[in-house]
Order: C-alpha cells, then structure tokens, then sequence
C-alpha cells in the first residue's frame, strides 16, 4: 500500500433490508488532504463513514485504513483516528471539562485539555454539564472529543451543522489548521458550499454512488457552465443589443432582473459596459460562477434537497 | 487501567448527581427503617428466633436495595446509554467494552454497599442492632448477591429494545419481590405455603442468605440461596455477553 495512501476503498457495498445505503463505492483518500463526501440527506455518508470507522460492517468490498482493516484492527486503528459522529450523545450530567478528562483517558497521549477548550471556545463552559449545552456547544465539544488523541486523521460527520455562520466559518479555519498540521480529514456534508470551500478534493455521492470525485475547481471548471451577470434595471429593457455581445449566450428577463449568461468573466464588463452606454438605470447587479450545486444538478439531474 | 480509574470516577459522580438514584439506594431504605422501627423498636422475639424487628430488616432492606441497584438502577442506566448514542460514541474510541460495564458494575456495587453500610450504622446507634455473624461471610453473601442481580441488570438492559420497556420490565420484576420476597414484609408473617412459592422469587434468596449469615448461620445450611445465586451469576454473565448491544 502506498504510503500516501490513507484509506482505501474498493466496492463498498451496504444494505439495510431492502435499501441499498451504499452502491460499489470506492475511493482513495490521501495523507494531508481534506477530502468530502457530499450529497442529500440518504445519499450514504454516514454509512460510509461509520464503516471506515468501523463501527458498522460492510456487507461487501474492502476497505483500507492506514493499511488496517477497520473491522478485524478496530482497537489499533482507533487509538490514531478522531470519530465526530452525526448522532451520538453523553451523559446529560457529565461536564465538559470531565469529557475531555474521561475521552483524554482512553488514549495514551492526550492532548493539553484547557487547550483543546480555548480552541473550541469552550472555556467559559468547561464546568457546565452536557445537558445544559446549546447544540452548536455539544458539537464543538464532539469536535474537541475527536481531536483529544491528536489523531492522524478525522472523522467529522456534519460537523458544522447546527453552527451559526461565524461558528462555521471558525470551524472551516479550524479543519484546515488540522489538515496544516500535516493531517487528514474525511468529512461528510450536505453543504456544497462547505464542500466547495473547504475540501481539497470532493466524493459527489448520490443514492448510494459516487457520481463525481475531484477537486471542487476542476468539478466546475470541468462542468464548463455559465457564469451569470445578475441585476435588477429600471424601466423598458430591450434583450436585443445584449445578445449581441460576443460572449453572452442567453438573456432572461424576468419583469425588472434581468440574468444574462456569458462563457467568460469578460461577460461582466461587457454587460455593465453596455447599460450604461445604452443609459439604463440599474442596481443590485452581481455575478453568479458556476458551484459545485449545479455540478450536482447537471451529474444527478435533480436539485440537493434543502 | 486508567481508563478504567476515570471512568468508574465518572459514573460515580454522575450516581451521586442522579438525585433518584441515590435516594433509591442510599436514603429510602434509611427511611424505611427509621419508620418502622418507630413502630416495632428492636425488642428481642420468639418471632424472629431472639431478634428484633431491625436486626432482620437491615439485612433485608441490604437485599431491597441490591434489587433495585440492579434490576432498576443499572438496567436503565444501560439502556439509556445505549439509547441515546452514548455507547455508540464510546465505541469510536480504543476503549474496551469490558471497561464501561465494568464501571458501572463496580459503582453500583460500592453505592449498594454504601447504602447498607447507612443501615448498619443507623440501626446500631438508633436501635442498638445486634449483629452474630462473620463480617467476612456478610461480604461474601453480599458480594454474590449483588453481582448477580446486576448480571441479571445486564441481561434486562440486553434484552429489552428501548431504555423505557427496560425500566418497565425492571420494574415489573422488582415490585412483587419488594412485597414478597422478605425483603420489606419478614417472611415469617407469610403463610406457609406462600413461603414456598416465594422461594421462585430470586431476591428471596437474596433474603434469606443475608439474614442467615448475619445472625451467624453456617453457609452449609444455605447451599440452595447460594446455588441459585451462584447459577443466576454465571448465566446472567454468559446471556449479556451474548445479548449485549452498541445500539
Ligand atoms: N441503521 C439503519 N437502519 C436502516 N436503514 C438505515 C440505517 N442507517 C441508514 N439507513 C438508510 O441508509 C441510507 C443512507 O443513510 P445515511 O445515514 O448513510 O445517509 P447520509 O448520506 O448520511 O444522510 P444525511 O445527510 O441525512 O446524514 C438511508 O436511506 C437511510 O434511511
Ligand atoms: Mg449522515
């Protein structure tokens, strides 16, 4: 197995009664990279992740975890990964500093804990119990959980949801600290957006299959869809002298928006170049680059679901 | 072995935070004894073959609460663990699953004792207990008691699909044993035919073998408790291997 091979993963097959949760999956994850799995709600991730995991076991395929088998090697493959589970739960009386103690516990190096709870803006809570916590606090806490053996790799299962936006965007720098710390994460999500700004490379899984695997950059580029100019104009707009343009490809007006489709960033100047030159009075005009939810739409042929 | 350290650190604190838990364990028999023996007093009697009425219960009430440590107490306590996605957690990491059913099995066996350690000291400086037996032999009796019924806890928790049919099952065995089994009402006020049935009951065996090394009756003279208590240890350990579930 290549060294810089972290995991391994070749044909995953999982059913649940008659649901097939995860289709001939496979794919590589590399040392130092965050790699995604993103999809809708069903589409897999967290049956995968848990059999990486080991804590479920796949019903065919083979999977490789620093060369181990999750299911045969669990206790060694445990001691170097850090698990964040979509579900799971403490003790409601427990606080949150003895977590850490008692998690601390079960691996023979943990890391400093009032450090670990500075990191995750737990301080001010280190003495409340699990209970009493708001659900983006217990999530913080899992994620602190995770990171409490110094794990070679993570294992984070929505691991911003329930943040708000600034507690997302901290724990976005927080993931890549870890990956900067030489690293790796597997991460599963149902944001794209998430997946497209943080993962170095993205798994695009979709009932059960993986539709798509690169980095976000060259899913888009490779979609080579059109970049959108957006704006909302005052009074009569005449489409005509819009199509025109060498660049632009489609022109929808919808009442005062407009949307104007164009291949190239080019588009952007050429539209704002040709409202004034033409004296409309227009606002709000902004661009839209293609994302990793219309690489979903154009591989699935359905919208993500929420 | 540090693990285990904290983690039975862990529970303890968490027991002790449970405030049902412990009232059930540490002061209702207190209670329980204290209200009686205002009624009855210790007085020697021919009913009790030269005891009182408390030299009988605190051996008794012992057995009361080694029913509800381990059919109520850690039968919920695991259930719930594994229903809420506590075990699930636990199990992402490198810790033994032997270690947390070892855990609770040592806290709720030191808070049973604690809890009878509360009615020997009670009953001695209220009531003046009498005592004839070997400390030892009270330990040992004790100590098979109190593991077999949280094996039997164990199997309960295995066994049962949710924390909530868990307790209800828990309870459903142990309110007609509190009753019935001597552990509350002497079983000397029973007829005697219902002696006999209530010997089905497990915790009347659990009765019947503290009471007996408490006043000093040799161990040959309660092979049967020990057999039955013995045999309900050992398969209690083997079906809650078998049974046991992450979740
Ligand atoms: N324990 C289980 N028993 C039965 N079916 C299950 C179980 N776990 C998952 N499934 C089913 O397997 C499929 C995949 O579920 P999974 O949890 O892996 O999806 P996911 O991609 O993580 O979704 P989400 O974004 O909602 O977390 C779903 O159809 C789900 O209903
Ligand atoms: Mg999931």
């Amino acid at each position: 197995m290549n060294n810089n091979i972290v995991i391994k993963v070749d044909q995953l097959h999982k059913v649940y009664g008659s649901t097939v949760a995860v289709d001939a999956v496979s794919f590589e994850v590399r040392a130092g990279e965050i790699f995604g799995m993103v999809g809708p709600n069903g589409a897999g991730k967290t049956t995968t992740a848990e059999c990486l995991e080991g804590l479920r076991d796949p019903d065919g395929g083979a999977i490789q975890v620093f060369g181990m088998s999750p299911q045969k090697d669990g206790h060694a493959l445990r001691e170097r990964i850090g698990v964040q589970l979509q579900t799971s739960a403490l003790q409601e009386r427990l606080k949150v500093w003895e977590a850490l103690d008692l998690f601390g516990s079960f691996y023979p190096r943990p890391v400093e804990r009032e450090q670990l709870l500075e990191q995750m803006g737990l301080t001010e809570k280190r003495d409340a119990k699990f209970g009493k916590l708001s659900g983006g606090q217990k999530q913080r806490l899992f994620i602190a959980l995770a990171l409490i053996n110094d794990p070679d790799l993570v294992f984070l299962d929505e691991l911003t949801t329930g943040l708000d936006p600034q507690a997302r965007h901290a724990m976005w720098d927080m993931v890549r600290g870890i990956r900067d710390k030489g690293k790796t994460v597997f991460l599963t999500t149902h944001f794209m957006e998430e997946a497209e700004r943080l993962c170095d490379r993205v798994a695009i899984i979709d009932r059960g299959k993986i539709v798509a695997l690169d980095s976000p950059e060259s899913l888009i580029r490779r979609l080579s869809a059109d970049n959108r100019v957006v704006f909302t104009v005052e009074g009569k707009f005449d489409p005509q002298p819009f199509l025109q343009l060498p660049n632009v490809t489609r022109v929808e007006p919808n009442g005062e928006k407009v949307v104007v489709h164009g291949k190239t960033n080019q588009v952007v100047v050429d539209v704002v170049t040709m409202l004034v030159s033409n004296g409309y009075r227009f606002r709000d005009l902004r661009t839209e680059q293609p994302n990793l939810e219309d690489v979903f739409m154009a591989l699935t042929g359905h919208e993500m679901m929420d | 072995m540090r693990s285990l350290w904290k983690m039975t650190l862990v529970e303890m604190k968490l027991f002790l935070r449970e405030p049902a838990a412990a009232f059930f364990t540490l002061f209702f028999p207190l209670m329980v004894l204290l209200i009686f023996g205002s009624i009855y007093g210790n007085a020697p009697t021919p009913f009790f073959g030269g005891y009182g009425s408390v030299d009988v219960s605190v051996p008794a009430y012992t057995a009361m609460i080694i029913g509800s440590s381990g059919l109520i107490g850690l039968t919920v306590a695991m259930s719930m663990y594994r229903e809420r996605g506590i075990l699930r957690r636990l199990r992402a990491t490198p810790l033994h699953p032997l270690t947390i059913l070892s855990a609770n099995v040592i806290v709720n066996f030191l808070m049973t004792a604690l809890g009878m350690l509360f009615l020997i000291f009670v009953g001695k400086m209220v009531y003046g207990l009498r005592f004839a037996g070997d400390p030892l032999s009270v330990i040992a009796a004790f100590t098979l008691s109190s593991l077999s019924f949280l094996a039997l806890g164990f199997v309960l928790a295995g066994v049962t699909p949710t924390a909530r049919t868990a307790q209800v099952l828990g309870m459903v065995l142990f309110y007609p044993m509190l009753f019935l089994s001597g552990a509350t009402v002497p079983l000397e006020v029973l007829p005697p035919k219902m002696q006999q049935y209530v010997l089905v009951l497990p915790m009347t065996h659990v009765v019947k073998l503290l009471r007996g090394v408490w006043i000093g009756e040799s161990w040959s003279q309660h092979w049967t408790e020990v057999g039955v208590l013995t045999a309900m240890l050992v398969i209690g350990v083997a079906i809650s291997a078998k049974t046991f579930r992450w979740e």
